[in-house]
């Protein structure tokens, strides 16, 4: 596509291409930023549409229906509503770490997307260490909590803050270990690589694609994978980082207008990562179910928002967690599978009855 | 000016401003939060130096889990900072000696060409090298036996700080969940057969 654009720019520009040259990779880069960042951001607001008109039909109500067509403007009401009220400071916060605590919430949230694939030579950076990317940038999102818990200087965000550190740090633990298991299966760290080393297998060969993606022979490490994936973006049940009854929003007490925005994009956007992560890792990404239909990006987008719509109907299905009851769940019964579990992925892998060969 | 260059005088002067600001903020959780930029840094210099398991592992580990439970404990504690700041005269001496040695032996790395440090092999990367992948082949074959012995270090660290930490107090009244999830009916209910209640006739109420 790039070969493309350049010729194309070449003709339309004539002699003035010279110039343009010393700048085209970075020029080229922002455009591909722009391209997937775009999109993602209108899948947010129309993700909070969707959730809330999800949950409503769960709980027999209609949702929202009054802004638009069939309600469709009323995530850009809402969008507006918070861009146009005053972020208010309190008299005791620390005012500039007050300012970067949502920015650090939201920059990692972004900035993971550059090593996601979205169809076969579709991504931004396909960088050897994907995953490690992956893991490391996600690691950093929870610095935005913990910064605005404190800087906000009051005692429900202090609240919100500790929980949210102790509850992200547990689930990234069980996290990595279960992706180690897809590591070992798919002997790569490259996503484009993970996602074709799904392609191959017994099952593949008769046609039958989907059982040969990794959620079968990984099945707890998927359930794990998903349950975590809920856990570190903080999400019902285990949202007890802003659990409302408890402790009002947590970190997100004394932000008002587009600092609260900021809290809630970076939310939605780690949902819609967690769940490409999950479909990149464990449903084969970009490929299709069947042997003989062709893959696509559109598969990818089907897998994304089937695993979004997961995560809305526990949000109706399910009360919230006590807190003891998540840590035991993630220390007591999920690092004890996963260290299990990456025992019998290695003997399995290097018995005779190995799948990976 | 090759664009690498200027990255890396972004990434070092970042770094070098973050690591004065540690030990001059005057809140300890600044000074926590400048030293997660110069971690943040170093990892972006590390990977110029095309050491990419190395950096994006120290992003994950120091930045992502080490100094997040650094900033819990500072943030908990109720520090007098003018009395943190007393001994500062009195420790001088201990510190300039320290930071001279530090001081020292950057020099020697650095000024590596008259110590002969600089003779070390070409590199000859294919392109497809993966520093990841040829990390992982040395540790886990030439050096398996260090690696295990060094893990299982870390275990006995892990249990002994559980083990020094952890005390039972004897008013504890917490639950286990499993056993409130193994809970059934009749262990909480017992169910009674008895005859049921007949009503009197409407008739023999009505003369009452």
């Amino acid at each position: 596509m790039e070969t493309m654009v350049v010729s194309f720019l070449q003709g339309a520009l004539g002699s003035n291409w010279d110039t343009v040259k010393p700048v085209w990779p970075l020029v080229w880069t922002l455009a591909k930023i722009v391209l997937i960042l775009a999109p993602l951001m209108l899948s947010v607001a129309y993700l909070t549409f969707w959730e809330r008109k999800v949950i409503g039909w769960m709980q027999v109500r209609i949702g929202p229906n009054r802004v638009g067509p069939w309600g469709l403007l009323q995530p850009i009401a809402d969008g507006m509503k918070l861009f146009f009220k005053e972020v208010l400071f309190p008299a005791a916060a620390d005012k500039k770490l007050f300012v970067l605590g949502p920015i650090m919430a939201i920059a990692p949230a972004l900035a993971a997307w550059a090593v996601i694939p979205f169809a076969p030579g579709w991504v931004v950076a396909n960088i050897d260490a994907g995953v490690l990317y992956l893991l490391a940038v996600s690691s950093v999102g929870v610095y935005g909590i913990i910064i605005a818990g404190w800087a906000s200087n009051s005692k429900y965000p202090m609240f919100g803050a500790m929980r949210a550190s102790a509850q992200m740090i547990s689930y990234e633990v069980s996290m990595g270990l279960g992706l180690i298991c897809v590591l070992m299966v798919s002997n790569s760290l490259n996503l484009s690589e993970i996602v074709m080393a799904q392609s191959k297998g017994r099952f593949a060969s008769y046609g039958f694609d989907f059982l040969s993606w990794n959620w079968l022979p990984l099945l707890p490490m998927f359930g794990v994978y998903l349950i975590s994936g809920v856990a570190e973006t903080n999400r019902a049940p285990f949202d007890v980082v802003e659990g409302e009854s408890e402790i009002v929003a947590g970190h997100m007490v004394e932000y008002s207008g587009m600092a609260f925005a900021m809290f809630f994009l970076a939310e939605y956007a780690n949902m819609i990562l967690i769940s490409a992560m999950t479909s990149i890792f464990f449903l084969g990404g970009w490929l299709s179910p069947l042997g003989f239909i062709p893959d696509g990006f559109h598969w990818l987008a089907a897998k994304i928002a089937a695993i979004l719509f997961f995560f809305l109907w526990i949000r109706a299905t399910f009360p919230r967690y006590r807190y003891d009851q998540l840590m035991r769940l993630g220390w007591k019964v999920f690092v004890p599978l996963t260290l299990i579990w990456i025992l019998v992925t290695g003997v399995w892998m290097m018995s005779p009855l190995s799948i990976w060969k | 000016m090759e664009f690498k260059t200027l990255l890396f005088y972004i990434f070092s002067t970042i770094t070098v401003i973050a690591a004065l600001r540690v030990i001059t903020a005057k809140n300890p959780v600044h000074a926590v939060l400048f030293l997660v930029l110069a971690f943040f840094n170093v990892a972006g210099l590390w990977m110029l130096l095309q050491a990419e398991f190395l950096s994006l592992a120290l992003v994950m580990v120091y930045v992502g889990a080490v100094m997040v439970l650094f900033l819990f404990v500072v943030m908990m504690l109720d520090i007098n900072i003018e009395r943190v700041r007393a001994g500062f005269w009195a420790n001088l001496p201990l510190g300039i000696v320290v930071g001279g040695l530090l001081a020292a032996e950057m020099a020697m790395v650095l000024s590596g060409k008259y110590f002969g440090l600089a003779n070390l092999p070409p590199q000859n990367l294919p392109a497809n090298y993966s520093n990841t992948k040829e990390l992982a082949r040395v540790l886990f074959t030439d050096y398996a036996y260090p690696f295990e012995i060094a893990s299982v270090i870390l275990l006995v660290a892990i249990i002994v700080a559980v083990m020094l930490t952890l005390r039972r107090r004897k008013d504890n009244k917490a639950m286990h969940s499993s056993d409130q999830i193994a809970v059934k009916a009749k262990d909480r209910m017992r169910l009674v057969k008895m005859a049921p209640e007949v009503e009197l006739p409407a008739s023999q109420g009505d003369k009452a």
